[in-house]
């Protein structure tokens, strides 16, 4: 060994010349990554932006104030239309020749009528008086209260003409107009016309769907897994159906709607449009989902905790019932409910066993002809009325919450039940 | 060892303890030619050499305790290394014994060497020679780890308590005689029971190296032929029996110091 | 000792067994197999009653394998094949009228990784006298799980925190906790796999302790791949090499004197 002060290789100009190359490689994949995660996130921000933006008009609509008075012989005779419209007129004194009242007919939902209705055989006492209601305007003026439609366009391009312009700029003018929150949307079924359409047939008919598809795919979905996992023999028709259920994961989810189509429909004469038959198909959707995602879960689960179980006497199911379902849990919870929120948000199958139909009615039973969300979203999207844009976007907005509330609970399970070994 | 450690300086360290006990042995063996060679030459000079040389075996003895010590302590040695170990330290403490003996021979020698010649004289560098033939067989084995060679030098043993007792008769004979050889002849007499003692525990490491090689205690009952310890020589009568049974087992009964080193010690 | 009885003399292996202790468990010609691959080729052993035998030889040399024979744990095994004849008190375990829950419960195990349920360190004691219907009621479990601990030398640390989750002691308590629920369900025999492989030297001094104690109530079948700790816990020692078993004596033979080059070569880490 020689005392003299002799560099160690690692002390070289070479080398540190080495190590700055790896330093400024290390720099360059930081900033591709970051870059990466910076342009995801500013698609999912202008995705999220375009439909916020679009959407959150939907939950507000133009309501115009009426004095009605409930004539007795007029409500006996359910001529709540005219009601509706002497009122609308008393609002409106400029308008007194009949094409201009007429156009003024317009400017109403042609479901306020209805609403009257509906608020007097509420409270019958109220016949014979004069009320204060506000009801719905018409989508045109609600579109046209949210700036949608522009007065500067020439009437002939415009949808809304000058006389009806001119009476809203006169109940605006005496405070008749005013924007609340939408609960239509929330409380009614689809409908022809936008401000009478709501969300909340597809949001029972998506919940009747999920219901069945969880009673059915989740206890055999985590009987199959825990079957395959903890107790199958490891061998040729074991691997094949591993294979097959992986496959089937994978399998495109309109397959699924052709085979619910010819099955369930076909062959056992299950009705159309239905939630059960809806729930079938998602069910066998998810199957694979659930299956893979539990036996994940019971994989992760250490072998030290079944040869522990096992070491004092624990039979097989003992072990599998008492430990590795528990530790397993919520992983396969994540899995189920990711499963779930896929089938929330599946369309395809949908469509092949007609749950696309149109129906107003809030389905009341598995059997009864119901829509779901995303062909809700669907059908709203080729509605060709400005207001059901809006609606399209609101409908998507709901949807995601739903999502991401599912995906929430998904979370906060498995923090909560996750166990530390 | 037929097979290398898998770690190697534990070998080193093993072998290195092998050698200073080897080394050791030889300055043991040394120390007790010199001795003896001090008794026959009348070597004053060389007899303080040794009891200054002994101051060495013990430097040596320290080592090795040290070094077995320190090697049971790191290495936690098992099996045939644990015997190496254990034997190394008990070998250690036999040869410094053997030192200590041999210094003390050289102690009595210059006494010995105040006072005339005494006949019996002759007989401890015969003894000398013996011990030194089996010591030397001893070590040879322990370098060897050849079992039947310390199992040859071992039975050997007998040979020389036989030497020592008739020496002891030999010895009480001549101080019945006359009172004036009774200071040299004591002087004989310790040395030639230091040059028995050496002996023995030439034997015990004999067997020490067999428990090393195979791994049990030596089980044949321990060769003791040392008789002096009931030897009756009485004024007349049984006097002569003894020496004429020395004479017939063949000692010499006179002649000088012996330096040839052949003969019957192999 | 109806063992000895279907069992041919020549068939023994290691030296006779000495002084008053039976014989608990027997190996005959046992070969394992892992689908094509021999695992143990021919195991010949007795376990003695009331000591501890030490299984030591190098990683992958069968032992464990041979371990986990004793109580059927390679039942659990794919494609594991046992032949041969394991008996406990004479008794065939491979046997028809032995069941492998059955006998887990007579034969306990200990792993190598302390592996607690995460549960409640009560409820991990219970669990296998819960299971087996040992206590019929409350204070019946109470008795149990305190006992199990304080044999396991563990009551004191955690006589105040039963309901905490057993996964918060440390690693020796672990350990002893899980020695504590296998003796809860009072096995017979008790086999541990390396229990101290992953233990400072304390907490492996306290397990050392324990299986001395452990000793006057059970048998006791240990694989260590510490020599040191081989020899200061077992009566027997046997040593395993290639799916053989080369050699079996007192530990004190074994550890000084190994009758075998390839032991000799093992224990003093010559092995090539």
């Amino acid at each position: 060994m020689s005392v003299a002060v002799t560099k160690s290789r690692y002390q070289s100009e070479e080398f540190s010349a080495r190590l700055r190359r790896r330093y400024a490689a290390e720099r360059r994949f930081r900033i591709a990554g970051m870059l990466a995660v910076g342009i995801a996130s500013l698609m999912l921000v202008v995705l999220l932006g375009s439909i916020v933006s679009k959407g959150y008009t939907a939950f507000w609509q133009a309501q115009i104030r009426l004095e009605v008075t409930l004539d007795k012989q007029q409500v006996e005779e359910r001529n709540y239309t005219a009601i509706v419209r002497q009122a609308l007129y008393a609002q409106v004194p400029a308008a007194t020749d009949r094409a201009t009242r007429r156009s003024l007919n317009d400017l109403l939902s042609s479901g306020a009528p209805y609403e009257l209705e509906a608020m007097v055989n509420a409270n019958p006492s109220i016949v014979g008086t004069t009320q204060t209601v506000w009801v719905r305007a018409d989508d045109e003026i609600d579109q046209f209260m949210k700036g949608f439609i522009r007065r500067d366009v020439p009437e002939s391009e415009r949808r809304l003409s000058d006389v009806k312009i001119t009476a809203i700029d006169a109940l605006v003018a005496n405070g008749s107009i005013r924007s609340t929150f939408n609960t239509t949307l929330f409380t009614a079924g689809d409908s022809r016309e936008p401000e009478q359409a709501g969300i909340l047939g597809a949001v029972v008919g998506s919940a009747l769907t999920l219901v069945v598809t969880m009673l059915l795919s989740v206890p055999i979905g985590i009987a199959a897994a825990v079957y395959l996992e903890e107790f199958a023999p490891k061998n040729r028709w074991t691997d094949l159906i591993e294979v097959n259920i992986n496959n089937l994961a994978a399998v495109p989810s309109i397959i699924f709607g052709l085979l619910g189509l010819a099955v369930f429909l076909g062959f056992f004469g299950l009705p159309r449009s239905a939630p059960l038959v809806g729930g079938l198909v998602m069910a066998l959707m998810t199957l694979p989902v659930i299956i893979i995602a539990s036996r994940v879960a019971l994989k992760a689960v250490p072998p030290s905790i079944r040869e522990a179980a096992l070491g004092v006497g624990a039979s097989p199911l003992q072990t599998v019932t008492h430990h590795v379902l528990p530790l397993a849990l919520p992983g396969i919870l994540t899995g189920t409910i990711i499963g779930m929120a896929r089938a929330l948000g599946e369309t395809a199958p949908l469509l092949m066993i007609g749950m696309v139909a149109f129906i107003v009615d809030i389905p009341g039973g598995l059997t009864d002809s119901a829509t779901a969300m995303p062909v809700q979203i669907y059908m709203w999207a080729d509605s060709p009325e400005r207001a059901f844009t809006e609606r399209t976007s609101a409908a998507i907005l709901i949807l995601l919450a739903f999502l991401i509330l599912m995906n929430g609970l998904a979370v906060f399970l498995r923090k909560k039940f996750e166990r530390r070994w | 060892m037929s097979n290398e450690h898998i770690v190697r300086s534990f070998a080193h360290e093993l072998e290195r303890l092998s050698n200073l006990i080897t080394q050791m042995g030889g300055v043991a063996e040394a120390q007790v030619d010199a001795a003896v060679k001090a008794v026959a030459r009348r070597d004053v000079a060389l007899a303080a050499q040794v009891m200054q040389a002994d101051l060495r075996i013990d430097a040596y003895e320290r080592d090795i305790d040290a070094e077995a010590v320190r090697l049971l302590a790191l290495r936690q040695p098992l099996a045939q290394d644990l015997r190496e170990i254990v034997s190394a330290l008990k070998i250690a403490s036999d040869l410094e014994r053997i030192g200590d003996y041999a210094s003390n021979i050289a102690k009595r020698s210059l006494a010995l060497a105040q006072v005339p010649v005494v006949r019996p004289a002759v007989a401890i560098p015969r003894m000398g020679r013996l011990v030194e033939s089996i010591m030397k067989d001893v070590l040879d084995a322990y370098i060897e780890r050849d079992v039947q060679r310390a199992i040859a030098a071992w039975e050997r043993d007998e040979e020389l308590d036989d030497l020592y007792t008739s020496l002891f008769r030999e010895v009480l004979t001549y101080m019945m005689e006359d009172p004036r050889n009774i200071t040299p002849c004591t002087h004989l007499l310790f040395m030639a029971k230091n040059l028995e003692r050496i002996g023995d525990h030439a034997t015990n490491i004999a067997e020490t190296i067999h428990y090393l090689v195979v791994g049990t205690t030596l089980r044949a009952a321990r060769p003791k032929n040392d008789g002096s310890s009931f030897a009756v020589v009485e004024p007349g009568g049984s006097v002569m029996d003894a020496v004429t049974e020395a004479v017939e087992r063949g000692l010499p009964r006179d002649g000088g110091p012996d330096n040839d080193g052949a003969g019957h010690a192999a | 000792m109806s063992v000895q009885t279907h069992i041919p003399a020549t068939a023994m292996a290691s030296r006779p067994a000495a002084g008053i202790h039976g014989t608990k468990m027997v190996a005959r010609d046992v070969k394992v197999f892992y689908g094509a691959k021999q695992a143990l080729k021919g195991i010949n052993l007795e376990i003695q009653e009331n000591r501890v035998m030490a299984l030591i030889g190098p990683s992958g040399c069968g032992k464990s394998t041979f371990l986990r024979c004793l109580n059927r744990m390679n039942d659990t095994i794919e494609n594991c094949r046992v032949e041969g004849l394991i008996a406990l008190d004479g008794e065939d375990v491979y046997g028809k009228n032995i069941d492998a829950v059955q006998l887990r419960a007579r034969v306990g195990m200990v792993f190598q990784k302390p592996n607690p349920f995460p549960k409640s360190i009560y409820d991990n004691i219970a669990y296998g006298p819960r299971i087996h219907g040992i206590a019929s009621h409350r204070d019946e479990m109470d008795e149990i799980v305190q006992t199990s601990l304080q044999r396991a030398g563990l009551w004191n640390e955690v006589k105040d925190r039963l309901r905490e989750p057993g996964t918060g002691l440390s690693g020796g308590q672990q350990q002893r906790l899980c020695i504590a629920r296998a003796i809860a369900v009072s096995p017979e025999v008790i086999l541990m796999d390396e229990p101290c492989s992953a233990l400072d030297p304390i907490a492996t001094a306290h397990i050392e302790e324990l299986i001395d104690e452990l000793r006057e109530n059970y048998t006791i079948v240990i694989v260590t791949h510490n020599m040191q700790q081989a020899a200061r816990v077992s009566q027997k020692t046997a040593f395993f090499h290639l799916g053989d078993m080369v050699e079996c004596d007192d530990t004190e033979e074994i550890f000084t004197n190994p009758r075998d080059e390839r032991t000799q070569g093992y224990i003093t880490g010559r092995y090539g």
